[in-house]
């Protein structure tokens, strides 16, 4: 188990920060921890991807300029999860974008971050 | 490459390199967005049209019928593609025609300005994308595309509670979508590629830890769109979402996002891990059938206690998504074409609904139940398809919501799932209950002054045109930009004569989907 934990870390740490991100989207009040929530679930992906694609002593699957003679073997990490991982960035940033702007909004017209205090507000209305 | 191998990639890169044309002439001129969002979805149905000629008129299995893009001109392990089968030209279909329709309700009664036309481009071409992608992870990513152009639209009403639903939305829409980008991780693990071919290739040949790793990313991909679909007790954004949104956007997202997601389900369980993959997990179809059929049940028991008609019929889509997924999980032949015939037919019925909803709201000021007393006197035309519409969703015979309801029973029957045969009955006497409520309201019960907003009620009894005369003037008391428009009626009336034409269309369905059922491999019925 331990072994399994030594070797397999990144996995583990993944699940750790799914959860927590997790655990920030469900219970925080303030609506912009819920969003940091909401990032570091998906950050939590990002690092699992990346630990997929991890290969002991592999390379950067660049045709090197001047390639060893001696030996045959080249050890390259696949770049497909790289790719994958600089993508979803990309739309995660989207999203955030597009929550904090919806965040602003709700506390122009409300003048409160956070989640109990705007469910009196709406209560009252 | 023939020129019909382009349309796939054009159909979903057009709508969104023209999302950017009316912002960028709105700089110039004020309205130009609604003309430039109807050349392009005129365009993207003829295109559409077009396609489902070639790949309906050709005859082989469903990978021979279909037209395949390659992104670039990459062959299969490696590149992307796009992919036109019989299913997703047929939802292909379903989008690019609600979403012309809808334009004749948003001409006047939407929200209006360039920006929302460029939002509403996005969600077309992004809808088209999750339709026609042959790919798991760029399946995420057009999700994520849908996704933004709908918290975008929501939150384009008037009121601040728009906001609020629109990020309640986005929180838990992200969460759904990254749960089932774990699920692509897993899978891109146990078989190391993306392309659903290779992948619907590769799952039956897995053993061992392979295996494990396929069972856990199905348990993620069907929790992540268990979310997108708003299965009980993952619904809980749906309601709220379509209750705010403005009753221009309500009618989109009700009849395609939703549906979208159900027919990528759909397309992720038969195709890219096949019956025989779900058969073999312990529990799967079991878990499958059990949310399903739950939903069904929630969903309409809290349909019939609202007094919001959009957000009766936002519960009412819980519980109509909730007998998809579970026709999904009888893995049967005439199961899985129910759920199809039901997934298009309910995106018909619903936007045709909350279209309606839009044109009472605009022209009577009317939203709850209590309120749509004595429409139907005032509003024959309205009411009217309202009625149809609504009788179609119980399921009476003829229309679309009959036969979709009636094949996912018979596959029930056939799969020897008694209860599911059983909720099929239970939701369809509680939707009648929420359905006669409001037809009793509109039909049966007198308009009085008092239950009416603005007090414009009394005008519509000694109302000499009333009824008899054009739809223009049925009734239209409000003033202002914002009126009932031919154009709103024209559209409600049509899709209230299709849900009901289609309705004979069964054997039409079963013949047009026939080869991707066969290529799902399911249990013949007997």
């Amino acid at each position: 188990m331990i072994e399994l934990l030594g070797t397999h870390y990144a996995y583990a740490l993944m699940f750790v920060l799914l959860g927590i991100g997790l655990y920030m989207t469900i219970a925080s009040e303030n609506l912009v921890k819920k969003l940091i929530g909401v990032n570091l679930f998906q950050t939590a992906i990002f690092l699992f991807f990346v630990a997929v694609a991890y290969v002991e002593g592999g390379g950067s699957p660049v045709v090197p300029a001047d390639p060893d003679p001696g030996s045959s073997e080249l050890l390259l990490a696949s770049p497909l999860p790289h790719v994958i991982v600089l993508t979803a960035i990309v739309v995660g940033i989207a999203l955030t974008a597009v929550g904090l702007a919806l965040i602003v909004r709700i506390h122009s017209e409300y003048g409160t971050l956070r989640e109990d205090t705007l469910r009196e507000v709406r209560a009252d209305e | 490459m023939s020129s019909v191998d382009l349309l796939p990639a054009l159909l979903v890169v057009v709508p969104i390199l023209m999302a950017t044309v009316p912002i960028a002439l709105g700089l110039r001129y004020d309205r130009t967005g609604w003309a430039v969002t109807l050349a392009t979805t005129i365009a993207l149905f003829a295109g559409t049209v077009y396609l489902a000629t070639r790949v309906y008129g050709a005859s082989g299995s469903n990978l021979e019928v279909a037209v395949i893009h390659q992104l670039g001109g990459f062959p299969r392990p490696m590149g992307i593609e796009l992919v036109a089968d019989t299913l997703s030209t047929m939802i292909a279909l379903l989008v690019t025609g609600t979403a012309l329709g809808l334009l004749a309700y948003t001409r006047v009664g939407g929200p209006r300005g360039n920006t929302f036309y460029s939002g509403y481009l996005l969600l077309v071409g992004g809808l088209l994308g999750l339709t026609m992608t042959g790919d798991v992870f760029n399946m995420f990513v057009f999700l994520e595309i849908v996704g933004l152009g709908t918290y975008a639209l929501i939150s384009s009403g008037d009121g601040p509670e728009s906001a609020v639903a629109a990020l309640k939305y986005l929180i838990i829409g992200t969460v759904g979508a990254s749960i089932y980008l774990i699920g692509v991780g897993f899978l891109f693990m146990a078989t190391g590629t993306l392309n659903m071919i290779d992948l619907a290739a590769t799952v039956p040949t897995l053993e061992g830890q392979n295996l494990q790793l396929a069972r856990a990313a199905f348990a993620f991909i069907f929790i992540g769109f268990a979310i997108k679909v708003a299965q009980w007790p993952l619904h809980s954004w749906q309601p709220d979402a379509y209750q705010h949104a403005p009753d221009g956007v309500t009618p989109l997202i009700a009849a395609l996002v939703s549906t979208v997601s159900a027919y990528a389900l759909a397309r992720l369980m038969f195709t890219v891990f096949g019956a025989d993959f779900i058969a073999s997990t312990p529990y799967a179809t079991e878990l499958v059938v059990t949310v399903g059929a739950v939903s069904v049940v929630a969903g309409s028991v809290l349909a019939v206690i609202q007094t919001d008609v959009k957000r009766m019929l936002a519960y009412s889509s819980v519980s109509q998504f909730g007998l998809i997924v579970a026709a999904y999980g009888l893995l049967t032949e005439t199961a899985l074409v129910g759920a199809l015939i039901h997934l298009v037919g309910h995106g018909l019925m619903k936007a045709g609904l909350f279209i309606a909803v839009g044109v009472v709201a605009l022209g009577y000021g009317a939203r709850t139940v209590d309120e749509y007393a004595g429409l139907a006197s005032s509003r024959p035309f309205a009411a009217g398809s309202m009625a149809v519409l609504l009788i179609t969703l119980v399921g009476i015979p003829p229309s679309i919501g009959f036969i979709g309801k009636w094949y996912i029973a018979v596959g029930a029957i056939e799969a020897q799932a008694w209860t599911v045969a059983g909720v099929i009955f239970l939701s369809t006497m509680l939707t009648l209950a929420y359905v006669a409520r409001l037809l009793e309201k509109m039909y049966f019960t007198p308009s009085s002054a008092l239950e009416l907003p603005h007090g414009r009620g009394r005008d519509h009894d000694h109302d000499p045109d009333h009824g008899a005369g054009t739809p223009v003037t049925d009734g239209g008391h409000s003033t202002g930009t914002r009126q009932v428009t031919v154009g709103m009626l024209g559209v409600l009336v049509v899709t209230a004569v299709l849900a009901v034409a289609l309705g004979f269309a069964g054997d039409v369905f079963f013949e047009l989907l026939a080869p991707f059922v066969e290529s799902a491999d399911l249990e013949v019925s007997a």
